[in-house]
């Protein structure tokens, strides 16, 4: 079948690239375009790994068309640092040892950074919520939750 | 119809490793010219901290700074043999085998520096900060980095050491049928709160107390890691995952991750950990290691709790709702247990 082409912004950058009229918009970052941020996990929508953020809503990579992001804004984790500067839930993660094998950590980190920007103090339960379409095997979440509200300067940041 | 609260007690002696036929681990150290160390091992980090434990091993036996110290891991073709990372094994058995290694570099280190200085190497000390000077002489010093440049491009030296640390193979006395396959253990208690709901057979965990005895915690942080998220994986595997719940037959089987349940974020409990430290004589600098037992008590502590809040003895994992409704039902209705003390006060 004919490649159709595909423009988006990707952290800031434009990027074009062929693709084939069904591919999904994670195997177009990773193998067009070598994104390695968001992970390939379940392919179906269910662990939460290649959650990306288009025009700045979390979105499952492995469920959306790449030709559906034609003219969008598409964030990843590998955008977030600045630099040599970690973006703040970056830092918070490392702070607060949220993550171990480090494999839904993308996917946590995006989860975490929209809902941040639409609500920057959000409660424990607004946390939970946020990322609760996010499989995690290692850690039980708490790291998660706790780096999550400290990167938010909320109260109750750390659970006893 | 009504939910019903139970408390279940489990405990756990853990053994560090096991011996089937000899548990050996292998490090080798060596220093680069920048007189930095790389540790090679063939031991796996996948997330646990092997990698950061092994260097802090090194860091302090060696007497350089920890991030003078990489740790290169997980590839077989270029590190020294290792039985593996499992049986919560690693901490103790490559910790073991990380000391012996970087004794050896150490001295070798202490060698280069003496002649180059022109001292006796039995008179010198590292000061953890990358430098080595006389006892009680800081002036008369020389750095790590130069020391490693000396002996690399004046001396010919090669900084280095290799290490192993083996468990023999523990043979099974033919007459009593003994033997001795461990040499550590590691212990725990972990008490479960929970509710039971009698309508819906739902349980959910309300919160979880437990006590660890570790030997020597060498990284206080990712022990709690280990603990709480280990714990998490003790709920899952009591109340939640089954690769078949018809085993031996694979019908009805999860084929995803709508099927293959785990608890999510918002079905975790409020959990408390105390760790003591009791140095196991035989470990690196005291230590033991958390590994399976974070999850192993959660699971007859769960089954306890539940048994306690409606009276039903669930002997197959997972504990599913289905479960709990056809033992009420055998049981003729809810029996809960006695209740034992207030609720665990820790907050």
């Amino acid at each position: 079948m004919a490649k159709l082409p595909v423009q988006f912004r990707l952290n800031g950058s434009d990027r074009a690239t062929f693709v084939d009229p069904a591919s999904n918009l994670l195997d177009t970052l990773r193998r067009g375009l070598g994104d390695f941020g968001p992970k390939y996990g379940c392919g179906q929508g269910t662990c939460g790994v290649c959650t990306v953020l288009v025009d700045g809503e979390p979105q499952l990579a492995c469920l959306t068309l790449a030709v559906s992001c034609e003219g969008r804004q598409i964030e990843t984790t590998s955008g977030m640092a600045d630099g040599p500067n970690l973006h703040p839930l970056q830092g918070a993660f490392m702070d607060h040892f949220a993550a171990q094998c480090g494999f839904c950590t993308p996917g946590m980190l995006t989860a975490a950074r929209a809902l941040l920007a639409k609500n920057p103090q959000p409660s424990r339960d607004e946390v939970v919520e946020a990322i609760s379409g996010n499989i995690c095997r290692c850690t039980g979440y708490e790291p998660i939750i706790a780096a999550i509200l400290a990167a938010a300067n909320a109260p109750g940041a750390r659970r006893a | 119809m009504a939910r019903h609260e139970g408390r279940g007690m489990a405990s756990v002696n853990y053994p560090i490793g096991m011996n089937l036929g000899g548990d050996p681990s292998q490090a080798l150290i060596h220093s680069n010219p920048d007189g930095k160390f790389t540790v090679a091992l063939s031991a796996i980090d996948l997330g646990q901290g092997m990698k950061q434990v092994s260097r802090q091993i090194a860091a302090e036996t060696l007497g350089v700074p920890v991030e003078d110290v990489y740790v290169d891991t997980a590839d077989s073709d270029t590190g020294p043999h290792d039985m593996g990372s499992f049986a919560s094994r690693g901490t103790h058995r490559m910790g073991n085998a990380i000391i012996v290694a970087a004794r050896e570099a150490r001295g070798v280190l202490l060698e280069a520096a003496a002649e180059e200085l022109e001292v006796n190497a039995a008179d010198l000390v590292t000061d953890g900060r990358g430098n080595i000077h006389v006892r009680g002489a800081p002036s008369r010093s020389i750095t790590v980095k130069a020391t490693a440049q000396a002996a690399q491009f004046k001396q010919g030296k090669t900084i280095a050491g290799r290490g192993i640390f083996l468990i023999p193979l523990s043979a099974v006395d033919a007459e009593t049928g003994e033997m001795n396959p461990n040499t550590a253990f590691a212990h725990a208690c972990l008490v479960a709160d929970v509710s039971v709901d009698d309508e819906t057979g739902e349980v959910e965990v309300l919160r979880m107390t437990s006590a660890y005895e570790l030997g020597r915690v060498i990284n206080p942080r990712m022990v709690e890691q280990q603990l709480v998220g280990g714990a998490w994986m003790g709920i899952s595997h009591a109340l939640y995952e089954t690769p078949e719940p018809y085993y031996p037959n694979p019908e009805h089987g999860p084929r995803d991750f709508n099927e293959y349940l785990m608890p999510g974020p918002g079905d975790i409990a409020p959990y408390h950990v105390t760790v003591l430290e009791r140095p196991a004589p035989d470990g690196p600098f005291g230590g033991k290691g958390p590994g399976e037992m974070c999850a192993n008590p959660v699971l007859p502590a769960v089954a306890n709790a539940v048994y306690n809040a409606v009276g039903v003895r669930v002997d197959e994992l997972p504990i599913t709702p289905e479960k709990i409704l056809r033992g009420i039902k055998a049981n003729g209705g809810v029996k809960p247990g006695p209740r034992r003390g207030g609720p665990v006060n820790w907050r």
